[in-house]
């Protein structure tokens, strides 16, 4: 039986943020060190660092200012960094920082990729909603192999996976589902099947990570199918219902989770599905309700 | 606002899941979400949590004029509103459908099934009767909304106080909460909706939808029950055609949970009760439980604490005491006022500018006092001059401070002092103040 391995889509960016959102400066030394030992640490809005001319400059230190690479959440105003979320300091080598925070709401950004729902047929567009302040438009040619006279099999409450072209406060988004040559790439409309589910954009980054442990441990369980959109939506699908609302189920819960409660309450659920036995006889229903504080979720085998 | 469009892979999904008995968050076909009721400060407010279904309720009574064709009972209003908090498809100030079917059901739930005596509502008969007024808000939208609401506004008319009446011969007097302890409505019994959904032309239901699934239903049957069985309302919508055995299994469904439904009510109200009796705490703020994100959670950091005192001692000392407060207005000149002296600027720039200052002659005839518009940080401050007889002078605003400056008085001819409420603070960056002098 083959196998059916997970097929996880990625796009974009994965940790650190999106190009709009970056700057570099050139920044003394003492900067540099000041951030790198805030890394980890929750930083508030209000709270700066300042590039100001130095008063002592260690001996140890190479002389070279380094350039610094703001992510999101860091803002330049003048030589001083501020901060304008709250979260977690980020550091990825060599230069770029950012701030991790838990937020629902989603920015479009170009070059993202994005779950859409298409909710209109307008002239030579769709129109799709990817949970932003206006409906983006598709246009019917932005498909791979779409012609004028070839159009892509897109009906009304259809899911698509696209990525932004345009996407800026003054004017209305647009999506294509095409990369810069002309091929899909894993864009286009979905097939049937699935479920379609709600979380917030700090779990999307954390299962776009390049080595994610979120996905490390959804790959014990069972075999399935996630597509991940950067604006907080994910599509799932699993061999049998059950296990596709299972899989729903858990990700919407270990969003607020640490990485220690959330193993645990894989290992609960892979012993409840592994170790009792998955049977077939729909009476045998088993509710098992709470895991880990502060959600509780439910599972049923 | 419109709500998010439901793709067809939800669905079908959702069709396909309700097919093999599953829910999405795992309930039976027959079982209800958590329920949790809790009791404001007040009386009379109540508050339903149901899953994430949540509802408020608020109970009020005040003294009118019965009607006409009934002078000895009292008037029961109820209102349901749909926030735009529990929904961004809800508008506020319109009626939409939903609102006007939801306050009809309502009414017909609790009004006509008279589970209130109205009579002891009456304190004058044909004069004055109590009006009782059942507000409920919708704080979140995840699905039965009706059922929420009726549990609210029965808990809510349950809890209740009113305030107690005396009646000497013609007088009437309404004693305080002080005065007089307020007493409970009279409330024969506890009418309870319980809602149930059909999927696919009636071969499936479902108790208790939540919001998804209530976007996939074909129809929805109400029926309100109270704990003895008896029906008080019942309502089919959705134009769904339901056999006689059909409703007949959803009322033996509903007389069960609503007698459970009851329970926890009466459970929620004794609570309540003993609460208030040994004086603990009580109330929406007690209710809620901590909840917390543990993903971006660190350990306590340590502060460092030495030398606190001796810096804040040496803070106190080193810092500048404070202006004096302003002596009572004076008037040097007709037509102008001054409060107090301005304080003398410490910025050390152009001495002798000051001196002049204190020559300066306007020919003008009034005065007038400009407002100062903030400007940008980094921007330097320019002085503007307008009409030939009018001197300004504007301060810059420096990145810390905190006042605001105030402004100019300009004196008519003779010798004046143009004064300045200069900030004391030392400043960095460019303040320059540019006088002309019109001869």
């Amino acid at each position: 039986m083959k196998q059916k391995k997970k097929k996880i889509l990625q796009g974009g960016r994965g940790r650190c943020g999106c190009v709009s959102s970056c700057r570099e400066t050139r920044c003394s030394v003492r900067m540099f060190s000041v951030l790198k030992e805030r890394v980890g640490q929750i930083l508030l809005p209000g709270d700066e660092f300042c590039c100001g001319p130095q008063d002592t400059l260690p001996l140890t230190d190479s002389g070279k200012p380094e350039r610094l690479v703001a992510g999101p959440g860091l803002r330049l105003s003048g030589d001083r960094l501020l901060v304008s979320r709250s979260g977690v300091l980020r550091h990825k080598e060599p230069n770029k920082f950012w701030i991790e925070s838990q937020q629902r709401r989603y920015v479009p950004a170009k070059g993202e990729t994005v779950i859409g729902v298409v909710t209109a047929k307008a002239g030579d567009v769709f129109k799709v909603d990817f949970g932003g302040s206006e409906p983006a438009s598709l246009s019917y040619l932005a498909f791979d192999g779409a012609t004028k006279r070839n159009r892509p099999n897109v009906q009304v409450g259809d899911l698509v996976f696209a990525q932004f072209i345009v996407a800026n406060k003054d004017m209305e988004p647009e999506l294509v589902c095409i990369d810069g040559s002309g091929r899909a790439n894993g864009m286009g409309v979905f097939g049937a099947g699935g479920l379609l589910i709600k979380v917030s954009l700090g779990l999307v980054r954390r299962l776009l990570v390049p080595n994610s442990e979120l996905r490390a441990d959804l790959q014990q369980l069972f075999p399935c199918e996630l597509v991940v959109g950067m604006n907080g939506r994910v599509w799932v699908r699993a061999g049998t219902v059950q296990q596709t609302l299972i899989l729903a189920n858990l990700l919407q819960s270990c969003d607020t989770m640490t990485a220690p409660q959330r193993q645990q309450l894989f290992r609960n659920v892979w012993t409840r599905l592994h170790g009792a036995g998955l049977t077939e006889d729909p009476k045998d229903q088993l509710v098992l309700c709470g895991g880990p504080e502060p959600m509780d979720f439910l599972v049923f085998v | 606002m419109k709500e998010t469009p439901l793709s067809n892979c939800e669905r079908d999904f959702l069709l396909k899941a309700i097919e093999e008995k599953k829910r999405l968050d795992g309930r039976q076909t027959y079982d209800y979400r958590k329920i949790k009721i809790t009791f404001g400060t007040d009386y009379g407010c109540c508050f339903v949590d149901l899953g994430q279904t949540r509802v408020m309720a608020q109970a009020s009574c005040e003294l009118v004029a019965p009607k006409d064709s009934r002078p000895n009972e009292g008037i029961m209003s109820f209102n349901l509103e749909l926030s735009p908090m529990a929904s961004p498809a809800f508008e506020q100030g319109r009626q939409s459908e939903l609102s006007v079917k939801l306050n009809r059901q309502l009414e017909r739930c609790l009004r006509n099934s008279k589970c209130i005596d109205t009579e002891s509502l009456c304190v004058v008969s044909g004069e004055k009767v109590w009006k009782i007024r059942v507000d409920v808000h919708t704080l979140n939208n995840d699905g039965n909304l009706m059922d929420a609401a009726s549990v609210a506004a029965i808990s809510a008319l349950c809890h209740f106080r009113r305030p107690d009446v005396g009646i000497q011969g013609e007088e009437v007097t309404v004693y305080g909460p002080e005065e007089r302890d307020p007493i409970p409505l009279s409330i024969y019994h506890m009418p309870i909706s319980v809602s149930f959904a059909f999927f696919q032309q009636g071969t499936y239901l479902l108790v208790d939808p939540c919001e998804r699934e209530e976007r996939v239903m074909d129809g929805l049957l109400m029926i309100a029950m109270n704990k003895h069985r008896e029906i008080c309302s019942i309502q089919s919508s959705g134009g769904i055609m339901l056999l006689k055995e059909q409703v007949m299994r959803c009322s033996k469904i509903a007389s069960v949970k609503v007698s459970e439904i009851t329970e926890l009510i009466n459970k929620a109200l004794l609570n309540d009760k003993t609460a208030r009796k040994a004086g603990g705490r009580c109330g929406f703020a007690e209710s809620m439980p901590q909840e917390r994100i543990t993903a971006l959670k660190t350990d306590q950091t340590s502060v460092e604490m030495t030398d606190v005192a001796e810096t804040a001692s040496s803070v106190f000392q080193t810092a500048e005491a404070p202006p004096q407060t302003a002596p009572s207005p004076l008037v040097p000149a007709p037509g102008v006022g001054q409060v107090g002296e301005g304080v003398r600027n410490t910025w050390g720039l152009e001495e002798e500018g000051e001196e002049e200052e204190n020559e300066e002659g306007v020919s003008s005839g009034g005065d007038s006092v400009e407002e100062m518009t903030k400007m940008e940080e980094e921007q330097h401050k320019e002085s503007k001059s307008r009409k030939a007889d009018v001197v300004e002078i504007l301060d810059s605003d420096e990145e810390e401070e905190e006042e605001e400056e105030e402004v100019v008085i300009l004196y008519p001819e003779t010798t004046g002092k143009a004064k300045n409420a200069g900030s004391s603070s030392g400043q960095k960056g460019a303040a320059t103040s540019r006088k002309q002098r019109k001869k």
